[in-house]
């Protein structure tokens, strides 16, 4: 890069390597100078891990994103792994339950830093076309951080492949001064709902608790809440 | 197959407004009255059986129900017991669960009913001992309606988990964004802005908890009854405790979760086995990972909402499974579609058929170890076709095609033109490709034949249906054994092999789709006759009405039969809807197939089911 004052950590322009006038002229097209950023998002970018995780439809057309005619390893993110210990990306494709939100969030704790999370389609983003339904959460973001919203039910693969190339946009922007996992201390562990009478997200137990001993005083406070012992 | 049958008219008896129906005598008429419900009444006799309203006949002693059961497997030869569900009649007071069972010859199946009061007296005798194919039926009813069976061998909660409050299904129990009890709502924005259902509760999220409640102090544990129905006497003494075995080494079992984040699950399925070894001495499934409350949703939507909603279920053949539903409803109505509808809903229902056992042999191959190479082939094949939905549907996956009477849109024929070509041209050729690249393929046949064997037999009393039948040498196929729409219009086979293993699962797939192809080469043959732009019967409507009455249709998709249950009282919601899915039933099955084999084994053997848990938990 011409100048390393011009360029800020992570504007998007870190693939265009070009020489340093400070770089001697018998070293001339040995020797780079670039900023770490650059070099660190261009690698990370084009080689993201997927976990190999499918929860609904939208798994399907993730699939077919892999397969042959969208062959999303031109975008160097063909390795899916089964095991989130050895992924970057979770990819939550489809409808989240109650059921399955623990499991979610316990994949997502296993899942080393930098990680990232692609949500496929209306059910994860927001409950989607499922949302009414009394054991399915209104969007994995209530859990989990999200980076990327995909709409669509399902997304296709070419909304998919879109939906990757923001995220290697964002990841572009990101700085290792900045990200948080490089912060003393590193990110929190997300504590893994319990399922309870009905799904309990640990983190508002205590002000469920409390709110709830108020309604159980009051029943007009209750009204909205009488199913639960049904 | 010898004996085709053709459906018997359904006529439901004109039967009062939902209110009134408790006090009137159910009258059934005698065209609904088959052999098989005389040769009960005159076993049973009147204080037990009864003609019931609707359709079938009503157990009036509950206590007689495994009699019936057994009545109905040995001497009316009813062998497979289809679909087992349960509908709330609250105003009435009771609970009524309904029994389908059917000859494997074919023909309507016959309908049987017994009624338990809604509070704690739910009560029912389990048929698990005779019929083991209603094991999961009966458990989601617990589950959902709280009707408590007994002498079943394990009666937890399928869908949801041990510790959830209320049983979701029964018409008095209200989700966190209830809103009103059928669609159409009422205007969302009366005030002139709209309100996030986040808004309206008191939550803030889509959770409700009994009054008093207290998270802090809660250590239940979901999965405490799965592990005490497997655990056999467990060593108290750790290491010590274990006996030697016949070797001389200590062994001890060891419980292993397979799921529900698994790559060979097929989605979010749980296996939960116990092994020694590597042979599997017992395995639990556990369900519900999906379970997206597709039933309760469609009971609140108008008739024609559901629609979409049946897509999603088994989401790799939508088509199929709205053809299913259309057909249901349409009894109901008695509404006739119009022909090229017909053969529209045919052609799309077949190519639905090719491309979901494409997709179901590649990631069979995927779980024996040909990691996505097979697979890649074959979701190229399918790519095409899903280019002929996208043109004639507007969605690769999700079609929303078929209507009541009719489907929502005209095929162009240059659209014909490339289902043509892929018919005659391609696709013959690609599973040509595909029985050259496999069939003959060493380590596939030692993977393959001889695993996962099922008896006819014991796939019958499982209620297993679709190609896991016909490998293992029965010849059920409800386009030949019940038929519907034009299916006996065209000249086909039904393949039927022998093995009953994995190997012959996987060679009926690619019989069945050949099958497929020929049926598709008559369709668009004949479409031509049928006049263009003529896709709907009546008129197009957003609000259906279907009159009282209660309606088990149901079609062959590719991985079975899939039963729709549609109670209507008169109105435009369906009172009862419920899916009897083919993936589900297999799955009790899988028990049986896979004890004695190895772990490695599980896995195949799960692939040959080919289960979509969309279907399974719905």
């Amino acid at each position: 890069m011409a100048d390393t004052e011009t360029t800020q950590p992570g504007d998007g322009t870190g693939d265009a390597i070009q020489n340093d006038p400070r770089v001697p002229p018998e070293l001339d097209r040995n020797v780079f100078i670039t900023t770490l950023d650059a070099v660190y998002n261009w690698g990370r970018k084009r080689s993201m891990w997927p976990m190999l995780f499918g929860l609904a439809c939208c798994a399907i057309e993730m699939i077919c994103t892999a397969a042959a005619r969208f062959d999303l390893a031109r975008f160097g993110w063909e390795l899916m792994r089964p095991s989130p210990r050895q992924a970057d990306l979770m990819i939550v494709s489809g409808t989240v339950t109650k059921k399955m939100v623990p499991q979610i969030v316990r994949l997502y704790n296993q899942m080393p830093e930098p990680r990232y999370v692609v949500s496929m389609g209306a059910c994860a983003t927001g409950g989607g076309p499922f949302k009414e339904g009394y054991n399915v959460v209104s969007g994995i973001d209530k859990f989990i951080p999200v980076d990327i919203y995909i709409p669509g039910c399902p997304p296709r693969p070419e909304s998919l492949l879109h939906g990757f190339i923001k995220l290697q946009e964002m990841i572009d922007r990101q700085s290792v001064r900045t990200v948080p996992w490089y912060r003393p201390g590193g990110s929190d562990v997300i504590p893994v709902p319990l399922l309870g009478p009905d799904i309990i997200d640990v983190r508002r137990a205590s002000e469920i608790a409390e709110r709830n001993k108020v309604m159980a005083e009051s029943p007009a406070l209750a009204e909205g809440n009488a199913q639960g012992q049904a | 197959m010898a004996d085709v049958t053709t459906t018997p008219p359904l006529t439901p008896a004109a039967r009062p407004a939902r209110p009134e129906r408790a006090e009137k005598k159910p009258v059934i008429s005698m065209a609904t009255l088959t052999p098989e419900m005389v040769a009960m009444q005159q076993h049973f006799g009147e204080p037990v059986i009864q003609p019931a309203p609707f359709e079938g006949v009503l157990i009036t002693d509950t206590s007689k129900v495994p009699d019936v059961a057994l009545f109905v497997r040995d001497e009316l030869h009813l062998e497979m017991m289809t679909n087992v569900t349960c509908v709330d009649y609250i105003k009435e007071g009771y609970l009524e669960v309904v029994y389908h069972a059917q000859h494997i010859t074919g023909g309507a199946p016959l309908c049987f009913k017994a009624r338990v009061p809604r509070d704690e007296r739910a009560v029912l005798p389990s048929i698990t001992p005779y019929y083991p194919g209603a094991e999961f039926q009966e458990r989601e009813i617990y589950d959902l309606y709280g009707v408590r069976f007994t002498n079943h061998p394990d009666l937890r909660r399928i869908l949801l988990w041990e510790g959830f409050a209320g049983h979701p299904m029964r018409k008095d129990w209200h989700e966190a964004y209830y809103e009103q009890e059928n669609k159409p709502y009422d205007s969302r924005w009366p005030a002139g802005h709209h309100k996030l259902a986040e808004e309206r509760v008191p939550w803030g999220d889509n959770v409700q908890y009994p009054p008093g409640f207290d998270p802090t102090a809660y250590h239940g544990n979901p999965d405490e009854g799965l592990y005490n129905t497997m655990m056999s006497e467990a060593p108290t003494g750790g290491a010590a405790d274990i006996p030697f075995s016949e070797t001389g080494i200590r062994t001890d079992e060891l419980i292993v979760n397979m799921g529900p984040q698994h790559p060979s699950t097929h989605g979010v399925l749980r296996m939960v086995v116990k092994l020694d070894g590597e042979t599997i001495t017992d395995l639990k499934l556990v369900l519900g990972y999906l379970h997206r409350n597709h039933e309760q949703i469609a009971e609140r939507n108008t008739w024609l909402h559901n629609i979409p909603f049946t897509d999603r279920l088994d989401y790799l053949c939508g088509m199929a499974n709205e053809m299913g539903y259309v057909i249901g409803v349409e009894r109901l109505m008695k509404l006739q579609p119009t022909e090229r509808a017909e053969y529209l809903r045919v052609i799309m229902a077949e190519l639905t058929r090719i491309q979901s056992h494409f997709w179901s042999i590649g990631f069979l191959l995927n779980d024996l170890g040909a990691f996505y190479t097979p697979a890649l082939y074959f979701i190229t094949e399918r790519e095409f076709i899903l280019d002929v939905f996208d043109q004639v549907t507007g969605s690769r996956m999700m079609n929303n095609y078929m209507r009541f009477g009719g489907v929502a849109r005209d095929i162009l024929p240059e659209q014909l033109a490339r289902i043509r070509l892929l018919v005659n041209e391609r696709l013959p050729r690609a599973i040509d490709e595909l029985e050259r690249l496999l069939s003959d393929n060493e380590i596939l046949r030692a993977r393959t034949i001889g695993v996962g064997y099922m008896s006819a037999e014991r796939n019958i009393a499982y209620s297993v249906t679709g190609p896991l039948l016909r490998a293992s040498g029965v010849h059920y196929d409800i386009r030949r054994a019940d038929p519907y729409s034009i299916y006996n219009r065209f000249n086909f086979d039904i393949p039927v092999l022998y093995g009953g293993d994995v190997f012959d699962r996987y060679r009926i797939r690619i019989l069945e789709m050949r099958q497929s192809l020929r049926i598709l080469e008559q369709a668009l043959a004949q479409i031509d006759q049928t006049k263009p732009g003529d896709i709907q019967a009546g008129r197009k409507a957003y609000i259906h009405r279907a009159p009282a009455g209660e309606v088990y249709s149901r079609v062959e998709t590719p991985k079975g039969e899939l039963g729709f249950f549609l109670v209507s009282d008169g109105g435009q919601n369906a009172y009862r809807y419920h899916v009897r899915s083919s993936s589900f039933i297999n799955l009790g099955a899988v028990k049986e197939m896979t004890v004695g084999q190895k772990v490695a084994d599980a896995v195949i053997i799960l692939g040959s089911l080919d289960i979509v848990l969309g279907e399974v938990d719905r």
